[in-house]
């Protein structure tokens, strides 16, 4: 059943589509990121109705399904002239990235909102400005609360990046399964797939549960 | 270290009181807490706020460090209005901004400590030094480590807060509002926190500074043999209103009010 042949000559073809799902989550981790700071900060001094439009947004991107994000966008999109030659790994990334960012928005402000009342006290007594009192004083004990919890929206998003063969991105999946159908090795190219996925994420996750453990304590 | 006199020592070159609540008022939602409040206080003088729990003397002292919103009236600070302002009989906020320039002459230091955890002793320190007096790291460093010397936790400059006891943390707590050199400091029971053998090192640092500087002081404390020792004048609330106030000899041995004589035997 097991043909090592196959398999042997399946992970160099893996590992390429393995480079795809890497970029993708890296990138997306790092604009869902940043994005999530600023709609969990910026949205704060907005005016109500710009609000009340991004909560709205917000909403809409986390009750609809992730691949049918991607493939309203690639669509969508390709009919504008220009944004033609945009590569399907890069519309990937973006709407990964602003898929997870609507939730890691969540976890930064809870992290905010777990800053004692009694920090934002010293630093008016302090008359510190309120920008220093957010970038010195409550964003980094936030980050402490929220840094776990963006890594394991990061695991997540690794684990969601096989929804790209939707827009004919080929990632570690969509490889194995085109290796899979021109060798109908399927069972060699996917558990070594599955075994790709698992080599990265478990210790990953190891890596964020000890992140939380030191972070847990000053 | 009884004061030679019941008024402050030292000289102001300014004739302005360092704290006037001129009307105050100031209600959370339906319940007004203070009302119709006027008082001053001098440059240089020593005032503890006594009274039962809920007369508002906490109130006080965060409404002069802008930590509550004003509802009504006024407060200057030497003069100058620090939230709200009358103009032509209409009473107008002050921006942000003037508040905050007001408020870097006042000090607070609160029950709690709140030093930031995220900075080590040092940098609690420095902090409002560097980024709001703009003075350079080099300068508030040398302050900062004059400032812990003199709180005897010189070799504590590079410890996290968390690593610190409640009396050490409070004495870093009272450095750091030093380190702005306020002309007010506001002290919100901070003792209170405090295991019984750790109040005696931060109340010695306490004396110090009110033998050694001419700071306007505002204290709450349930310690009344410091506010003996240390104030110009004892001020008793009750129902957000003065009832009476004097030197702490009269307060203390001879209040005139019942109340106030309740309220003194119940805490000494």
């Amino acid at each position: 059943m097991w043909n090592w042949e196959f398999a042997a000559e399946a992970l160099p073809i893996l590992l390429r589509g393995f480079v795809n799902t890497l970029i993708a989550t890296v990138v997306g981790t790092v604009i869902a990121a940043i994005l999530g700071l600023i709609l969990a900060v910026a949205i704060r001094g907005l005016p109500r109705w710009i609000n009340w439009l991004v909560r709205l947004i917000v909403a809409f991107i986390r009750n609809t399904p992730l691949v049918v994000q991607l493939l309203f966008v690639y669509y969508a999109f390709s009919d504008i002239p220009g944004l033609v030659d945009v590569p399907a790994l890069v519309i990937g990334f973006i709407v990964i990235g602003i898929h997870y960012s609507t939730y890691m928005s969540e976890s930064y402000r809870s992290g905010i909102d777990a800053v004692p009342p009694g920090q934002f006290e010293a630093a008016t007594a302090l008359s510190l400005p309120p920008v220093r009192t957010f970038t010195a004083i409550v964003l980094p004990q936030a980050l402490r609360a929220t840094i776990p919890s963006l890594g394991n929206y990061a695991v997540a998003m690794f684990k969601d990046t096989p929804f790209l063969f939707a827009i004919s991105v080929v990632e570690l999946v969509t490889a194995a399964k085109e290796f899979g159908g021109s060798t109908f090795a399927y069972t060699e190219a996917f558990t070594l797939a599955g075994i790709i996925f698992l080599a990265a994420s478990y210790p990953t996750s190891l890596l964020i549960q000890r992140l939380d453990r030191r972070l847990a304590t000053y | 270290m009884p004061p030679t006199e019941n008024t402050p020592t030292t000289a102001s070159a300014s004739s302005h009181p360092a704290i006037e609540f001129k009307d105050v008022e100031k209600s959370f939602g339906p319940t007004t807490v203070l009302k119709d409040l006027n008082f001053t206080v001098a440059p240089g003088e020593r005032v503890t706020l006594i009274g039962p729990s809920g007369s508002g003397k906490t109130t006080i002292l965060r409404l002069v460090m802008t930590l509550e919103e004003l509802t009504g009236g006024y407060i200057f600070v030497d003069g100058q209005p620090l939230t709200h302002e009358d103009r032509g009989g209409k009473r107008v906020e002050l921006p942000k901004k003037r508040t905050r320039e007001m408020t870097t002459r006042i000090g607070m230091v609160f029950q709690q400590f709140n030093l930031f955890p995220n900075m080590t002793v040092l940098e609690n320190i420095i902090e409002a030094p560097v980024h709001v007096l703009g003075k350079s790291k080099v300068e508030a460093t040398k302050e900062a480590k004059e400032l812990l010397e003199r709180v005897g936790l010189a070799d504590k400059a590079d410890a996290h807060p968390t690593r610190l006891s409640g009396g050490q943390q409070q004495r870093v707590a009272i450095a750091r509002a030093l380190a702005m050199n306020p002309e007010i400091l506001l002290l919100d029971e901070v003792t209170s926190a405090l295991d019984p053998e750790l109040v005696g090192d931060v109340l010695g640092v306490l004396r110090d500074i009110a033998e050694t500087t001419d700071i306007t002081m505002l204290l709450v404390t349930h310690e009344m043999q410091f506010a003996r020792d240390v104030s110009h004048r004892v001020m008793m609330f009750d129902g957000g209103q003065v009832l009476e106030e004097g030197p702490p000899d009269q307060i203390f041995n001879n209040p005139q009010h019942e109340r106030t004589r309740k309220f003194l035997s119940s805490v000494l």
